[in-house]
């Protein structure tokens, strides 16, 4: 039974009591950057304690082998391969692993950032050391149990499967457990040679299938206990409105309304489930102070951003001089490329459970930020952090959303609790979400090219408009010297291309707009990468060369890159013919230190762009679970093409103009191109899976309408002329 | 009122109007069934009704009292109906979420045509919304459980 569901604190007492007879493992790699500090975020203690919380891996007398995840599960399939690594050393059996979701403790800190949260594609480089490290701690205690209680030399232990063997002794991991827990950690230990591994690299299936298949796996929005009611919040129409005054008479009459209390966000509703919250809702009357917010038009807002990218920016890269070079230059390409503001939209609306009580308070959610909702809610609540206790539920995706700075949907059901001095669950419906801003930030590319001799871009003189989605957060801080996000410009500032293109400049113009902008699955490359390898596509067929051959002329003497743009070149049959009505394009694309190509194949039918089959290749280095990497190439795409084909987020009179999936349409099943997955080889780092899927699929597509009918489509979303 | 969830009778003080959804996740507990949009988009709440798929979160309690409603929960005992073993099979799930309302939409698509072709799947399934994009997954699931479910009957 899931704690979760049944949030007894004595339950939970007894339930870790058991667990902890026997071993557990802990293991703390000193955090590098801290990005939390600015949060005034706790640093991890420099010779941390080791108590039952702080564990990683818990070995039960019954065998029972549990792996604590310091990072969310929203689909990206960590669930199943962060056991891998720890089962890689242990020689434990993964199907066999029990999975949890670690509490919101130092312990569990990025060990790059400082803080414990999941997002940028990392959990896997980033925990690559430290999850086979516990395994390896835990398989050395066992070893070393077992050596003692048979009287030989360690070294004469051998393990398998979930034992420790000795010449014909064979001891299980469990009939070991207690004696190892008394044992001092190694100070050392070693980690296998990559020729041995047995588990990473195996295509793996899911740990959390059998849950997600029988509606047992609990989401925040499925936590349930006697007392808890259920809220939604009526919030400003327009962005940084302010609430002036409400009625709450008509709301109180609805049947299993409670309360009605204002939040800073607006006005919440509080009843005895969401239901009776949401009728009562409606029956709310508020009067609202819209502020400035109410003359938001992305109309007017394009206009701007058109005007800024005439004008010189912040400089995020330079080289050469591009703009004396343009000046003299005899055949110069010159356009303009827009990105619309994007709902991230995941399946599960947000949703919060608060309980305050004289224990501290407790939050079930689905988060990627759990540092960030733990100090958010300390600083509510006047409790210490350690008294906040974050529970974290599967994510019904997050693709960034569940990742804000300010603890936006947390902090606001921490509110709604503490005015309703009741446990209560704050639930966001489809509507509040598509209109609740954190958007992906609209975005213009203008850029000049002049083409050399060979064809080859000369210059390339490159202005980005777009709004920071880190000004005002914790992780300004990060840019506060060059005044450039660096999440605005990545993708085209560093982008391989530029690197073969003498003279070269990209600039930033950072717009300031009340719209809420936030990370959106790929964050700067969903729109840098349609920008550069449009162009690019431009360049080729402007310079009379075959697109695929101009990119690999660019990217020579880059092999990562240049691997991934030939093996997904080659799969797809590029140059061979099609049938007709049909033409392929193709993009490739480097983002969170995995490179990726796709070739796209569609036509139009009735107006619109059908992609029929999409072949991707990928280097993401080490390929921990290519079951996963495979998932997340066929995610990221699906995510990519929706935001292609139909995505955008429009206001008028400050209002968004969308609301349901009616209005803002993501993909659908007669939508999903045939994807084809190819994964490269390799033995360097790995790199990310969960959002380098995403960039290259909306030019590789707008490329082949290109290709298809001649038309330049620069504007998101792709809408063919007639 | 007296609703039949699952094979087993509750008595249930709901409003006529509350819809199904809500009645079967905050008053009876069974939260397998999801809440995605609540406008009939989604097709994540997607429950069966005397055998037929139906969007609990556009069904109002009273209009299916005293009928047969399954939910995930109620598709099998020990997830071996071929729908849920195919899922397993192909790795289909990713967060998760829709899943319910997928599995739910597939069972009953097999349940009408045990051999559904691609454009069948198509109109079956094609507004059961996901954003992690498992799609061509559910497509190759849903061919797997026609096989499964042949193989059983045989």
């Amino acid at each position: 039974m899931s704690i979760l569901a049944n949030p007894d604190r004595r339950e939970f007492l007894k339930a870790a009591a058991l667990t902890s007879a026997g071993l557990v493992v802990g293991f703390f790699v000193p955090a590098g950057r801290r990005f939390a500090q600015a949060a005034d975020a706790p640093a991890a203690p420099a010779t941390p304690p080791l108590p039952q919380a702080n564990a990683f891996l818990r070995i039960a007398p019954d065998d029972t082998v549990t792996v604590l995840l310091a990072h969310s599960e929203m689909g990206q399939g960590i669930w199943t391969s962060l056991p891998m690594l720890i089962a890689e050393e242990l020689d434990y059996d993964v199907a066999r692993m029990k999975v949890e979701h670690a509490p919101a403790a130092p312990a569990y800190f990025h060990t790059a950032f400082g803080a414990q949260m999941t997002g940028g594609s990392t959990t896997t480089w980033s925990e690559f050391d430290r999850y086979r490290q516990v395994g390896a701690i835990a398989r050395a205690l066992l070893v070393q149990a077992a050596a003692q209680r048979l009287g030989v030399d360690p070294a004469a232990c051998r393990t398998e499967d979930g034992a420790v063997i000795a010449g014909e002794r064979r001891l299980r991991y469990g009939e070991l457990a207690l004696d190892a827990a008394t044992l001092p950690r190694p100070a050392t230990v070693a980690l296998k040679d990559p020729k041995d591994w047995k588990v990473i690299g195996q295509p793996t299936r899911r740990l959390d299938t059998p849950e997600k298949i029988n509606g047992e796996a609990v989401f925040g929005l499925d936590v349930r206990f006697d007392g808890l009611l259920t809220a939604v919040v009526a919030r400003s129409p327009v962005f940084g409105g302010k609430v002036k005054g409400f009625d709450a008479n008509a709301a109180l009459a609805v049947p299993g309304v409670r309360k009605v209390v204002q939040v800073p966000s607006g006005v919440a509703v509080v009843a005895d489930h969401f239901w009776a919250a949401q009728q009562g809702r409606e029956a709310l009357k508020v009067d609202w102070d819209l502020g400035p917010g109410a003359s938001l038009d992305t109309g007017a807002m394009l206009a701007e951003y058109r005007k800024l990218a005439a004008a010189d920016g912040k400089v995020a890269a330079t080289g050469g001089d591009a703009p004396g070079t343009l000046a003299k230059a005899g055949q110069v390409v010159e356009v303009e490329y827009v990105a619309p503001y994007l709902a991230h939209a995941p399946m599960e609306p947000l949703n919060a459970t608060v309980r305050i009580d004289a224990d501290g308070c407790d939050i079930w959610t689905g988060t990627q930020m759990q540092t960030g909702e733990q100090m958010a809610a300390a600083a509510i609540t006047g409790l210490k952090p350690e008294r906040v206790r974050i529970h974290t539920t599967f994510l019904g995706g997050g693709f960034g959303r569940r990742a804000t700075a300010n603890s936006d949907w947390v902090s606001e059901a921490v509110h709604v609790a503490k005015a309703a001095g009741a446990p209560v669950k704050t639930v966001w419906t489809r509507e509040d979400d598509i209109r609740g801003g954190y958007y992906r930030p609209m975005a213009v590319h203008r850029i000049r090219a002049a083409l050399g001799p060979d064809g080859l871009p000369a210059a390339w003189d490159h202005t980005i408009v777009s709004q920071s989605v880190m000004a005002g957060t914790p992780f300004e801080s990060m840019f506060a010297k060059t005044g450039v996000d660096p999440s605005s410009v990545e993708g085209a500032a560093d982008s391989p291309y530029l690197k073969a293109i003498p003279n070269h400049r990209v600039q930033l113009q950072d717009y300031r707009s009340p719209v809420p902008v936030l990370w959106w699955r790929s964050v700067g490359h969903s729109h840098t990468a349609f920008a550069m390898e449009c162009m690019v596509d431009e360049l080729a067929r402007a310079a009379g060369i075959d697109p695929v051959q101009y990119r690999r002329r660019l990217l020579a003497n880059q092999p990562r890159p240049l691997g991934v743009l030939d093996l997904a070149a080659g799969k797809a049959g590029w140059g061979t013919p099609l049938p007709g009505g049909r033409a392929r394009g193709i993009a490739v694309h480097e983002s969170f230190g995995s490179f990726v190509a796709q070739v796209a194949e569609v036509s139009i039918e009735g107006g619109r762009i059908r992609v029929h089959r999409v072949v991707c290749a990928i280097d993401c280095g080490i390929a921990v679970n290519p079951t996963t990497i495979e998932a997340q190439m066929e995610s990221g795409i699906a995510f990519g093409l929706a935001a292609a084909l139909s995505g955008a987020i429009t206001f008028q009179d400050g209002r968004v103009q969308q609301s349901n999936f009616d209005d803002y349409r993501v993909l659908r099943l007669p939508d999903m191109p045939r994807v084809e997955v190819h994964i490269v080889p390799s033995r360097e780092r790995p790199g990310g899976v969960g959002e380098p899927g995403t960039p290259p699929i909306a030019p590789a597509v707008a490329n082949a309408v290109a290709a298809l009918t001649g038309q330049r489509l620069r504007e998101l979303p792709l809408k063919p002329r007639a | 009122m007296k609703l039949r969830v699952n094979g087993k009778d509750h008595e249930v003080a709901a409003p006529a109007d509350m819809p199904l959804l809500w009645v079967l996740r905050d008053l009876l507990g069974l939260t397998g069934t999801k809440y995605g949009c609540g406008v009939g988009q989604c097709g994540s709440c997607l429950v069966h009704v005397d055998g037929k798929p139906r969007r609990s979160c556009m069904t109002d309690v009273a209009d299916v009292a005293g009928k047969a409603i399954t939910t995930i929960e109620g598709l099998s005992a020990d997830a071996s109906h071929p729908v849920q073993r195919a899922w397993a099979e192909m790795d289909v799930v990713q967060c998760g979420y829709c899943q319910s309302g997928q599995i739910m939409a597939a069972a009953a698509l097999l349940a009408e045509k045990p051999k559904p072709t691609d454009p069948e799947i198509d109109t079956a399934l094609g507004r059961q919304l996901c954003r992690c994009g498992t799609y061509q997954r559910v497509r190759a699931a849903v061919h797997r459980a026609a096989e499964l479910d042949q193989e059983q009957k045989s």
